[in-house]
């Protein structure tokens, strides 16, 4: 593990101006993966955007954790679909081109 | 510069209570809201303008200043006139602005009442990301046969990235940090590249099979024998059995379409013979086709 992949949830807890318990919640409900590096409490530098997103729902909409993890799930879908609908339109662009 | 009436975003009218105010801005908020909404430019531009309104209308004085000037053009290109003005008065009763905010691109208006730093999210200097940047790389089906490094130049800047084999048109890709400014500190927007791929080549692409023809002699389909076809990276020998009749498919595993982003590891080619019956028979090969024919019937 590379300390440059992670970062600590001390820096986070000061950038986003948020409690700790906020995190150990997140982490609770499964929303985010706390790692421990050399006894420091980080998270993986791929995730911070997620938990960008999970901040902003919280602070800015008051959606609570609960709510959090039903819009990420329902992101995702929605990611899916549309990555399924690309695949089926690039799929129909083909059977289109063929036919002209 | 347009009307624009902060009572009617928020779906209120004028005689709207504090409460009335803060439930609808809730409301729109959580339908708008950008991360509720990726990728959607609808949705970002109206949550600006709620978020504008229910700047303007949650606080008592602006809204004050709102309710008296908000829907009379005439008075909105004073104000713009008054602003010129202030620009050369060091005791601007309004606030001096110094450059664009990509954060509040929605009204000059809004600004020019109530100064830089009026929008943003709740005004209490909360950080606000910046804008997602959408941009469209057009590419050859070739160049993303293998992962390759490409710079691209976006509102003036460089910018260095991985384009990984196997990418497909339509796709998506994201570069963090890469999009608008934050404001007040926020972290800055991201960068989302959509893939416009094109394909002149022989080959169709389907997820990751590549499909293509291969024409084979009546002689080779009938008796068997080895044809040199085309992959997508070079040419490959097939042994082809005797008795081939047309439209057989033969697939090629591992020579199709690099899976994104699971570097050495591609799809398949299918391959359909297409047999071509040979013409401008002379009379002796019409004589021996008879013949089979002929023997066919027997």
């Amino acid at each position: 593990m590379s300390k440059q992949e992670y970062i600590t949830l001390k820096k986070l807890c000061t950038s986003y101006k948020v409690e700790m318990a906020f995190f150990d919640q997140l982490s609770e409900y499964g929303l985010i993966e706390i790692v421990k590096l050399e006894r420091t409490r980080v998270i993986h530098l791929d995730r911070v955007r997620d938990l960008e997103r999970m901040i902003r729902l919280h602070h800015e909409l008051n959606i609570n954790l609960e709510g959090i993890d039903a819009v990420f799930n329902l992101l995702n879908r929605i990611d899916d679909l549309e990555n399924e609908l690309q695949a089926t339109r690039n799929r129909l662009k083909i059977y289109e081109e063929n036919f002209h | 510069m347009a009307v624009i009436d902060y009572y009617k975003i928020l779906g209120l009218n004028k005689s709207a209570t504090e409460a009335e105010i803060k439930k609808a801005f809730r409301k729109m908020a959580r339908k708008y809201h950008p991360d509720l909404n990726p990728n959607n430019k609808d949705a970002e531009k109206k949550f600006k303008e709620i978020n504008e309104a229910n700047e303007v209308l949650s606080d008592p004085a602006k809204r004050k200043k709102y309710d008296a000037y908000g829907g009379d053009w005439k008075q909105a290109d004073q104000f713009e006139e008054a602003k010129r003005q202030r620009s050369s008065n060091s005791d601007n009763p309004f606030g001096a602005r110094s450059g664009a905010d990509s954060a509040s691109d929605y009204s000059d208006f809004f600004e020019s009442m109530f100064g830089e730093g009026a929008s943003g999210y709740g005004g209490n200097q909360l950080r606000f990301r910046g804008a997602d940047l959408y941009a469209e790389l057009h590419l050859n089906i070739r160049e993303v046969f293998t992962t390759h490094k490409r710079t691209i130049t976006i509102d003036g800047r460089n910018i260095r990235l991985t384009i990984p084999a196997g990418i497909k048109d339509g796709q998506k890709i994201r570069i963090k940090n890469q999009g608008g400014a934050g404001v007040n500190g926020g972290p800055n927007g991201d960068l989302i590249i959509s893939f416009v791929i094109s394909n002149d080549t022989p080959f169709v692409l389907d997820g990751d099979q590549l499909y293509s023809t291969a024409e084979i002699d009546l002689y080779t389909a009938l008796l068997g024998g080895e044809i040199t076809v085309n992959t997508f990276d070079g040419k490959v020998k097939l042994k082809v059995p005797p008795e081939t009749t047309n439209g057989t498919k033969v697939k090629l595993n591992g020579k199709g379409f690099p899976v994104y982003k699971k570097e050495g590891s591609f799809g398949d080619l299918i391959i359909t013979y297409n047999i071509i019956i040979p013409t401008n028979l002379s009379e002796a090969e019409k004589k021996l086709f008879t013949e089979l024919k002929n023997l066919r019937k027997k």
